[in-house]
């Protein structure tokens, strides 16, 4: 993100407080014009505060919030250029799609003539073309998400916010949504601010990602860095699957790293973590970076070992459990040292699984630049 | 589907509205019923009733003298539903609003005059409206100062205090409805707001509607059925008030259940006072009518 361009919205230093408790703590973020922008969180860490700051239904104790570079401080929700999509989306039930849709719009005093030509570029947008008389009760949870959107789109505010968007759907429509949200947003050039818990919709959808914990931000990334090179433990837990081993720094130069955990063995990397030497780390190592090898037709766990390729790590188990989830199976191995370890393992052909059963001794091994060393 | 499955378990649904509807049956409807064939009787003598097929009772029950009385006793229970209505919704707004801590007691408050026989209340509030009440020593110390204001700054002073005559008329029959029927009003009304989904009031906001368009597009039309149960709730009640213009009212704001009573007891005319008993019973079945009718032409829409 080196754009040029001032940050439509600048968070300074923003706290939150509700009685004792600081919901927001010192939260500073700036989110550029034309972003797909994801604040993703566990329940009850402050993200959904924080967009509700934006929009102006609660008060920042302290610090400050800028909308195209304007203080937010004194200005209600309904002055505010950006609007909203709620988790319970909110659509009126009193009211038809096209007078919900119409509603900011009549408000704002636009014309009848370029208001029902904006209500119905709006529903277009949103593919609800020939819904106008439709009430709300008549329509599906998705449908009136539509109508959520295409009544703030209407507004053609600067900035969209979406509280839990896809909450409430089912899997398979919140898969196709995270699509149509992804496309709308490319189409509409808005930026979009959503708050969700579902790391699988933070990582298909944002161009950035701000994981929130605790009331702070607790890494600011890409979603492919997010996964790949998470900052601490928070991060590389809660951002897909991950196994995480206690270890101390043994090594470390330029080129390579060598962490020693009691659970796992010593772990090598081929890059240095410039972190002080001997101290207590943490080593993540994603379930689908490893490969894993069953011991059977005559091959031993060593023989394994020896096939493994040139550099990288190794490690024995026995397999303690297992669960096929169709496009992979994931296996729970225990390690000689007695601790558990997740890996996971495409199912190539049709007959994969069937290589593995209970209690069989396997073999894995790994990059050298596959684990993360974590310093928190 | 839940009210499907309990429909089909006929036995048991019977065996537990029995009792109520036995208990209805033998004390609401079995001597309403005597009530309405005295209605087309005559008097015979000091205790006996004929009942003899007449409709000359309720020839007289609508009788200018009377219909004047049952116009005006509507028009007094309309005024004090609207009273309630305005009165009641914004401390309904503030209940629903109000934080989970505070809330209950604000609810609690709203009910505890319920506790309190009405006799009692209202006698109280006589005390309070009463000639020598607080409400008139509280309006002739505030007098006094401003006359005592008045001649600081080198104006006359006022004339003498007055005390303003706030019982024995149609203002107390008034006042006092609205302070017995308040909490019907505001009860709907807050079951109705609370469950409204806040964040409807929310999106209003953020699509750039101030408070007040909210409140007339968004929240009013939302809690239509509850201020329509309020309406009903307050209204029919007020309708039938016996008491409160019996003890606050004045000579000329008796309403029509001053006069049914005055039938039963002073008149001794039992066939009259059921025929005015039963006009007025009338009209409040034609009040739950119209409601029941907007109600379905509400779902047809």
């Amino acid at each position: 993100m080196t754009d040029s361009k001032q940050p439509i919205i600048q968070i300074r230093n923003v706290t939150k407080r509700f009685g004792k408790v600081a919901a927001v703590d010192n939260v500073s973020l700036d989110i550029m014009a034309g972003e797909f922008f994801v604040l993703l969180g566990p329940s009850g860490c402050g993200k959904t505060t924080l967009l509700r700051m934006i929009a102006g239904f609660e008060v920042p104790t302290e610090g400050q919030i800028l909308i195209d570079g304007q203080d937010m401080s004194r200005v209600p929700p309904n002055k505010r250029p950006v609007n909203m999509v709620f988790q319970s989306y909110a659509v009126f039930p009193h009211m038809s799609v096209a007078d919900n849709v119409a509603y900011g719009l009549k408000i704002a005093g636009v014309g009848r003539g370029e208001r029902e030509d904006r209500v119905k570029e709006a529903l277009d947008l949103v593919k609800l073309g020939g819904f106008e008389s439709r009430m709300p009760d008549q329509m599906s949870g998705g449908q009136r998400q539509r109508v959520a959107l295409a009544r703030s789109l209407v507004m053609r505010p600067k900035v969209l916010l979406l509280d839990e968007p896809l909450s409430a759907l089912d899997a398979k429509l919140r898969a196709q949504m995270q699509f149509e949200l992804s496309d709308l947003q490319d189409e509409v050039g808005i930026t979009f601010i959503t708050v969700t818990h579902d790391q699988d919709e933070a990582l298909s959808m944002a161009s950035r990602i701000a994981v929130i914990n605790k009331g702070e931000v607790s890494q600011l990334a890409t979603p492919s860095d997010l996964y790949e090179f998470p900052a601490n433990r928070f991060v590389a837990d809660f951002v897909g699957s991950v196994n995480i081993f206690e270890g101390k720094l043994i090594i470390d130069e330029p080129d390579k790293a060598a962490v020693d955990c009691p659970g796992l063995g010593k772990v090598y990397l081929n890059h240095g973590v410039t972190g002080p030497h001997g101290a207590d780390v943490w080593v993540a190592l994603r379930p689908e970076k490893m490969y894993l090898h069953v011991q059977g037709a005559g091959k031993t766990v060593e023989a394994a070992a020896k096939d493994a390729p040139e550099g990288h790590n190794f490690a024995r188990g026995v397999i303690k459990g297992m669960s096929y989830l169709g496009d992979i199976t994931l296996f729970e191995i225990q390690l000689e040292s007695g601790a558990m370890i997740r890996v996971s393992r495409p199912n190539l052909s049709r007959h994969d699984q069937e290589d593995f059963t209970w209690d069989d001794k396997v073999s894995m091994h790994w990059r050298a630049d596959s684990p993360v060393v974590l310093l928190g | 589907m839940a009210e499907q499955d309990w429909k089909q378990q006929k036995r048991p649904f019977a065996a537990v509205s029995l009792t109520p509807l036995f208990w209805t049956l033998l004390f609401f409807v079995i001597p309403m019923a005597f009530v309405w064939f005295y209605s087309f009787g005559r008097n015979v003598g000091l205790t006996d009733i004929d009942i003899v097929g007449t409709l000359d009772n309720y020839k007289r029950a609508t009788e200018w003298l009377y219909l004047s009385i049952f116009l005006k006793s509507l028009a007094v229970a309309a005024l004090v539903t609207l009273i309630c209505l305005i009165v009641g919704f914004p401390v309904a707004m503030a209940i629903t609003f109000a934080s989970e801590k505070w809330r209950p007691w604000l609810l609690l408050g709203i009910m505890l005059p319920f506790w309190t026989n009405l006799l009692i209340r209202t006698y109280a509030l006589m005390i309070v409206m009463g000639q020598q009440g607080y409400a008139n020593k509280g309006l002739e110390a505030l007098w006094g100062g401003a006359s005592w204001l008045k001649t600081l700054v080198g104006l006359q002073p006022m004339e003498t205090w007055e005390p303003l005559p706030l019982l024995y008329n149609n203002f107390a029959v008034v006042v006092g409805l609205v302070y017995v029927h308040l909490p019907f009003m505001v009860l709907p009304l807050y079951s109705a707001l609370d469950r409204l989904d806040k964040s409807l009031i929310e999106a209003s906001l953020d699509l750039g509607a101030g408070h007040l368009k909210t409140l007339f597009k968004v929240v009013v039309p939302l809690a239509a059925p509850g201020i329509i149960a309020g309406v009903m709730i307050t209204l029919i009640p007020a309708l039938g008030a016996y008491l409160t213009p019996d003890l606050m009212g004045g000579t000329d704001s008796q309403m029509i259940a001053n006069v049914i009573e005055r039938q039963f007891k002073r008149a001794n005319d039992w066939p009259f006072g059921a025929a005015l008993s039963f006009l007025l019973i009338y009209a409040m079945f034609a009040l739950i009518a119209l409601q029941g009718m907007r109600k379905k032409t509400g779902e047809v829409k």
